[in-house]
């Protein structure tokens, strides 16, 4: 690890993040990804939006971008297309990724262009201060919400799926091993990608919603999360109130860089 | 080999873009902007370059962002809607100093306003559109020759000061067509951006030179910088304490600032024996062209000041005018814009008049002389 660290971390500490806060777990777990896939640093860039997972992107030693809220998939994309030759992994909030980035998330994956997104679903808006969130379950207490949400949740796999994107994992900072696991799958994938990472927020969520500290946090991902293959001989009424972790999703589809490329070669013979 | 075209502003704008290096554009169409984007649709990929629309005007700047930190040069289109959706970005690319060229050919507002009208609505949007303090470098073209030799201008000053370049159409100027003599473009010379002279382990990304500029590295070179829209420290870190915050704004606006002889250009017509001077710009411009003509038939002294860098604001200039003519005519369609910065250049040496036109026509020429004569 301490290899790692002096490798991939610039030496920026203390870092921003409270005590007990998964968001450095998730990080690892890409810097362990990036570490096995054996990925060029100095061709490897990440980019994050704004919120408190999106200050990863200032503590690793990459090229690095710490964009606008919401904003930093379109940054990420005009990195990938102008050179296709760099790895561009992407890293945001379920804030940032949901809500104010809601559309460029939808259409990123649509666009099949081949970024790898990691998605900190801490379930709410930590770096503001514990407002709700698309992904905060409904009836779940926040700042902005002191009676309960009203709304429901994005199914954030389902709906990046939906949007076209090709290949969808879910892991959670418990079980940080898997995570390691289906991030590298993702950078590998040729292709749009999404990770969501279930990761804990004890001092904002989990505080206004009583579930404990950072320990029983993880406890309660450990508890609720069931992978896609034991999944699979579970009944409807077993998987109540579980969430599923693994690789949810995988398919082929044309990637948008490539595809370009045929663009500029018929633009160039016709105007031979 | 040179070529006589008959071409639109925006045609012209999209082919300078094209001869000054760009490679990347992105964008979300938008009257009366989009020519510029469907010209580099099929333009770019001729030359190797990438075009892509993208879902709406915030993703298209971002996306620009994202390539020229890759060592293109880049360039989005819009007109005042896009434009006020691009802000937070345009300020973005101002303080984590990114070059990038935003074309916004102006449309009659607020809002979705007259969108095939012409009017000069957001002069002051481009000056204070994104928040806080910051300097702006916006250019104005008043003629399709001038779209093509300006866009390759913003170029030059976006990669040299490393920051956004507006350039300040109206649909006058970006609709019309005009004849122009467009150069080989091997014969132009490419607008470069200062690269770093150390090796990776002492670069910081932030470290200004004399100039105050910091050379830039391209991603993927090796140098591996943090590029963030939080006030940083030199070497890119969010930095929030007063001295780095000072600093980096102080610098951000003096780089500018010193260079500001060489940053403005403008043009005088007639103004050497002039007793009246008329202050505009872009299509507003055209006219008073005539109406100088027109005016001098009769003997009346009239001469323009055409302001073609608008921001920064020649304000040094304009002071030295106001002592020399005994009134100044600012006309321009909008309900009185820059004629406040010429009025606080002018310091209440000279009378100020502003002829403000919106409603959705252009200032004819005759308009202009009846004001003129009516003073
Ligand atoms: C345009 C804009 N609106 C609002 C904000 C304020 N803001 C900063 S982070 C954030 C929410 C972050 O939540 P999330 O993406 O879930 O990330 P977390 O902090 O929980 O990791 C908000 C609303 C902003 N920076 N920019
Ligand atoms: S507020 Fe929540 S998400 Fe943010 S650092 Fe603290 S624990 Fe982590």
């Amino acid at each position: 690890m301490e290899k790692l660290i002096e490798k991939y971390y610039r030496p920026r500490l203390p870092h921003i993040w409270c005590p007990g806060c998964g968001n450095g777990i998730v990080t690892s777990s890409i810097i362990k990804a990036i570490d096995k896939l054996g990925l060029d640093q100095d061709k490897t860039v990440i980019v994050s939006g704004i919120g408190c997972s999106s200050r990863a992107s200032g503590y690793l030693n990459f090229d690095t971008v710490h964009s606008l809220h919401g904003r930093a998939l379109p940054v990420a994309t005009g990195i990938k297309l102008a050179d296709p030759e760099l790895n561009v992994i992407v890293i945001t909030g379920d804030g940032d990724g949901t809500a104010i980035g809601g559309n460029h998330f939808i259409h990123t994956a649509r666009r099949n262009i081949n970024l790898t997104v990691i998605l900190f679903n801490n379930n709410i808006y930590g770096m503001t201060g514990g407002q709700y969130s698309p992904l905060t379950p409904t009836d779940s207490k926040a700042t902005t919400a002191p009676y309960g949400t009203l709304e429901r949740a994005f199914d954030i796999a389902e709906l990046a799926k939906a949007a076209g994107a090709t290949y969808v994992a879910r892991g959670t900072a418990f079980h940080a091993n898997m995570l390691v696991d289906v991030i590298a799958k993702g950078i590998s994938h040729d292709g749009f990608s999404l990770i969501e990472a279930v990761t804990q927020c004890p001092i904002y969520f989990g505080r206004q919603n009583k579930k404990g500290d950072a320990s029983a946090m993880l406890k309660t991902q450990r508890d609720n999360a069931v992978t896609v293959e034991a999944a699979k001989k579970l009944s409807p009424e077993q998987l109540e109130g579980k969430f599923k972790i693994g690789v949810l999703h995988q398919s082929e589809a044309p990637e948008y860089t490539k595809q370009y490329q045929g663009i500029i070669d018929r633009a160039q013979k016709g105007a031979k | 080999m040179a070529k006589v075209l008959l071409l639109q502003g925006n045609q012209a704008c999209a082919e300078g873009a094209i001869a000054a290096g760009v490679t990347f554009f992105a964008g979300y169409p938008i009257t009366p902007s989009t020519e510029i984007a469907e010209i580099m649709a099929k333009r770019l990929p001729e030359v190797g370059g990438k075009f892509i629309q993208m879902e709406d005007e915030i993703a298209g700047i971002g996306a620009i962002v994202g390539a020229s930190l890759t060592g293109k040069k880049v360039l989005t289109a819009t007109s005042g809607p896009g434009f006020s959706l691009k802000q937070e970005f345009i300020g973005y690319a101002t303080i984590a100093e990114v070059p990038i060229v935003i074309a916004n050919v102006q449309r009659v507002g607020p809002s979705t306003g007259q969108p095939t009208a012409p009017a000069q609505g957001d002069m002051m949007q481009a000056r204070w559109g994104t928040h806080g303090d910051h300097p702006v470098i916006a250019l104005t073209p008043a003629s399709v020759p001038e779209c093509f030799t300006l866009t390759i201008k913003a170029y030059e000053l976006s990669e040299k000061y490393r920051m956004p370049v507006l350039l300040m159409l109206d649909e006058i100027i970006g609709h019309m067509r005009e004849k122009i003599e467009i150069p080989d473009y091997d014969t132009i010379e490419k607008p470069v951006r200062k690269g770093p002279r150390v090796g990776p382990n002492e670069f910081k990304a932030y470290e200004p030179d004399s100039d105050g500029v910091p050379p830039m590295a391209d991603f993927g070179t090796g140098y591996r910088y943090h590029v963030t829209g939080l006030v940083h420290d030199e070497t890119g870190f969010p930095n929030g304490s007063p001295a780095a915050t000072e600093k980096l704004l102080k610098r951000l606006h003096e780089k500018v600032e010193r260079d500001i002889d060489n940053i403005t250009m403008y043009e005088e017509y007639k103004l050497d024996d002039a007793e009246i001077a008329i202050v505009t710009y872009g299509g507003t411009a055209r006219s008073a062209y005539a109406a100088i003509d027109m005016a001098r038939e009769e003997g009346i002294k009239v001469g323009m000041f055409r302001l073609i860098s608008v921001w920064p604001f020649p304000e040094k200039e304009i002071a030295q005018l106001a002592q020399k003519v005994k009134v100044i005519v600012v006309p321009e369609l909008n309900y009185g814009q820059m004629v406040g910065e010429v009025k606080k250049a002018a310091e209440g040496k000279v009378p100020v008049k502003p002829m403000s036109k919106y409603d959705s026509e252009p200032i004819s020429p005759k308009e202009l002389l009846a004001f003129v004569k009516n003073l």
